[in-house]
């Protein structure tokens, strides 16, 4: 294909109009930076970006090797350790260290072994919505017409569901709740917003002139839509999209403190929130722990993604 | 004006009906409507197909639905299998649904508007940093977490309110859970209106008015926040429905028999007819607030007409 070295660009307009004449550090002095490179280069020097970072590592590593945390399973119940112990603060990462739960298991072991499930749903919601949403996105935006109107209509559509009481409705048909059922019902209403997204960019980006030289050499519509438009529509995608993996995380613990999310035996945050609710009085700390967890996770995809759209979003600065 | 009001009164239609059909096929097609009839126990063969054709379900569902728009449109919303008319429980659960709605609004648009404009005139200060860190967390924060936090700490440990409301709640029992409703909207208005003040705070007629010696206050209000609401109201309108839709955990919390209250009895005893009807409702409420957000951008701004 002739069109490829003439054309190919990953530089979006954006980044070309404000990127320094000199760099300090970019790949190569002197030539501008892309967006993305532009990007990293103020990601690496944000607080908030590094702080975050490191709490998503931990809790990814939390999440594939639990056991690296705990000796203790988070399954083993002793009853006779019933609410037993309050948080017992000087016995750093010992199984008794936050203190049992309503059924004698240790917190910490299902603070640690809990991590899996919402990390799973969030990422893989989140992969999966931004997907979905970018093929119907791009596919409207840039067919326009008849193809747009009948695509943002179901968009409209799918967007008026109220989400958790949808999610809740696609749940409670099935038997067996599992991680994956989770996954499906969130990822089957949630693509609406990246897909309006992904619209909205590749109708702007569609009238470029690199677009309209891709056309004009004669390129096949998907190498168009992949290699020119996908590449320079996604930054404000990936913005929404890591914005987004936080809510997920949060509607999983949500749907399943309303006990039609996860299901036991599988570990999650959520239904130890729920069950710790009924003895709100009695052992607060049991409620206040899980509850925190969550909460921290969210707060640290949060902070991922709003550094991610200070770099991308060069207008926010 | 009135053309455009029709215009998009006609656009609304497809996407109610588009709406509707999609709920009605996730609770009929997907679950199982006469399951929680027999209580716990399998319904024997016999009974659920008499069940199934005194309801109708033997039909298509196509035709289920046709049969049951057409009621709708006649204010028929069926019977919840509990023999109660489901118009019924709506008159007694919309009423306070809205009213917590209502706390939740006049929350996010006092807090939110005005943290917004504090940190969006101080952009960069330490109060604007701390704002923008405070909201953060508190969109980190899910509802129901701090709704459960709230409840333990005013309602159990210091007793300043109590911890589950009445039967029919009045406003002022319904100030923690409209707050707590709004807690995440709250933070981005917040944000948005923040983002908004110190892109227009820039602008040149906010200039000009400074330069004209009018009085800041003046010049805030009048010039720079009635130019920056555009955003914040937009997002303020989508939310109505939002937050009525999404009562359903605070209204757990709080033991509030409002919409969030009916609808999860609803989808946890597989009650398709309440479970379609107030999802229909909350669907209208939904494109009514979308409409009037859109009629409020030529209040805002002068410049947008409608023809």
């Amino acid at each position: 294909m002739p069109d490829t070295t003439a054309l190919k660009s990953t530089d979006a307009p954006a980044a070309a109009v404000d990127a320094p004449p000199v760099t300090d550090s970019g790949p190569a002095p002197g030539k501008p930076r892309s967006l993305w490179s532009d990007a990293w280069h103020d990601l690496r020097r944000n607080p908030l970006f590094l702080i975050s970072m490191v709490l998503i590592l931990l809790l990814v590593v939390m999440a594939i090797f639990p056991s690296l945390f705990t000796s203790a399973s988070p399954r083993d119940a002793d009853l006779a350790k019933h609410y037993l112990q309050h948080p017992n603060w000087g016995h750093f990462f010992a199984p008794d260290w936050l203190g049992y739960d309503g059924q004698g298991r240790s917190i910490y072991a299902r603070l640690i072994y809990g991590a899996r499930a919402s990390i799973m749903v969030g990422v893989v919601v989140t992969i999966a919505v931004t997907v979905l949403g970018l093929i119907i996105g791009m596919i409207a935006g840039y067919f326009g017409g008849w193809i747009d109107t009948i695509l943002s209509r179901v968009t409209d559509i799918f967007f008026g569901v109220p989400f958790i009481v949808g999610a809740m409705v696609i749940l409670t048909s099935f038997e067996q709740r599992s991680v994956w059922v989770v996954i499906l019902s969130l990822s089957f209403l949630g693509w609406t917003q990246i897909a309006r997204v992904a619209r909205g960019s590749v109708i702007t980006i569609k009238q470029a002139d690199y677009v309209v030289a891709a056309k004009a050499l004669g390129a096949s519509t998907t190498r168009i839509l992949t290699r020119h438009i996908l590449p320079n529509a996604i930054a404000p995608v990936i913005v929404v999209a890591t914005i987004a993996l936080g809510g997920y995380i949060a509607a999983e613990a949500t749907l399943s403190f309303l006990g039609i999310g996860l299901a036991e035996p599988t570990v999650s945050w959520g239904i130890d929130v729920s069950a710790a609710s009924a003895q709100l009085r009695n052992a607060p700390y049991v409620l206040i722990i899980p509850s925190v967890m969550v909460s921290i996770t969210v707060l640290s995809f949060l902070m991922f993604g709003d550094a991610v759209r200070n770099a991308l979003d060069p207008k926010m600065r | 004006m009135g053309r455009y009001v029709i215009r998009r009164l006609l656009q609304m239609i497809p996407v109610f009906f588009g709406t509707t059909l999609l709920i009605f096929l996730m609770v009929n097609v997907m679950g199982d409507p006469i399951a929680g009839l027999c209580g716990d126990r399998q319904c024997d063969p016999a009974t659920a197909a008499r069940l199934r054709s005194e309801f109708g379900l033997d039909k298509p569902v196509w035709q289920q639905y046709l049969t049951y728009m057409g009621n709708v449109f006649t204010g028929d919303f069926g019977t919840a299998f509990n023999g109660q008319k489901v118009t019924e429980l709506m008159s007694t659960a919309f009423p306070i649904t809205i009213r917590l709605t209502v706390v939740a609004i006049v929350f996010e648009v006092v807090i939110g508007i005005t943290l917004g404009v504090v940190t969006g005139l101080r952009r960069g200060r330490p109060v604007d940093t701390t704002v923008l860190i405070l909201t953060l967390v508190v969109i980190a924060i899910p509802t129901f977490v701090t709704g459960l936090l709230l409840q333990l700490l005013l309602g159990v440990k210091w007793g300043i309110i109590k911890p589950s409301v009445s039967a029919d709640p009045t406003f002022d029992e319904l100030l923690v859970p409209g707050l707590v409703l709004a807690s995440v909207s709250l933070a981005y208005v917040t944000r948005l209106t923040r983002t908004s003040i110190a892109e227009n705070a820039r602008a040149d007629y906010v200039r000009t008015a400074v330069a004209k010696g009018l009085p800041r206050r003046r010049v805030v209000v009048r010039h720079l926040l009635r130019n920056s609401l555009i955003p914040v109201v937009t997002f303020i309108g989508t939310d109505v429905g939002a937050l009525m839709g999404g009562a359903i955990v605070t209204e757990r919390i709080f033991n509030i028999h409002g919409v969030g209250y009916q609808l999860y009895q609803g989808i946890l005893r597989q009650n398709s007819q309440t479970v379609v009807g107030f999802v229909t409702i909350l669907v209208l409420v939904f494109l009514a607030a979308n409409l009037i957000v859109d009629l409020l951008y030529a209040v805002l701004d002068p410049r947008i007409r409608y023809a």
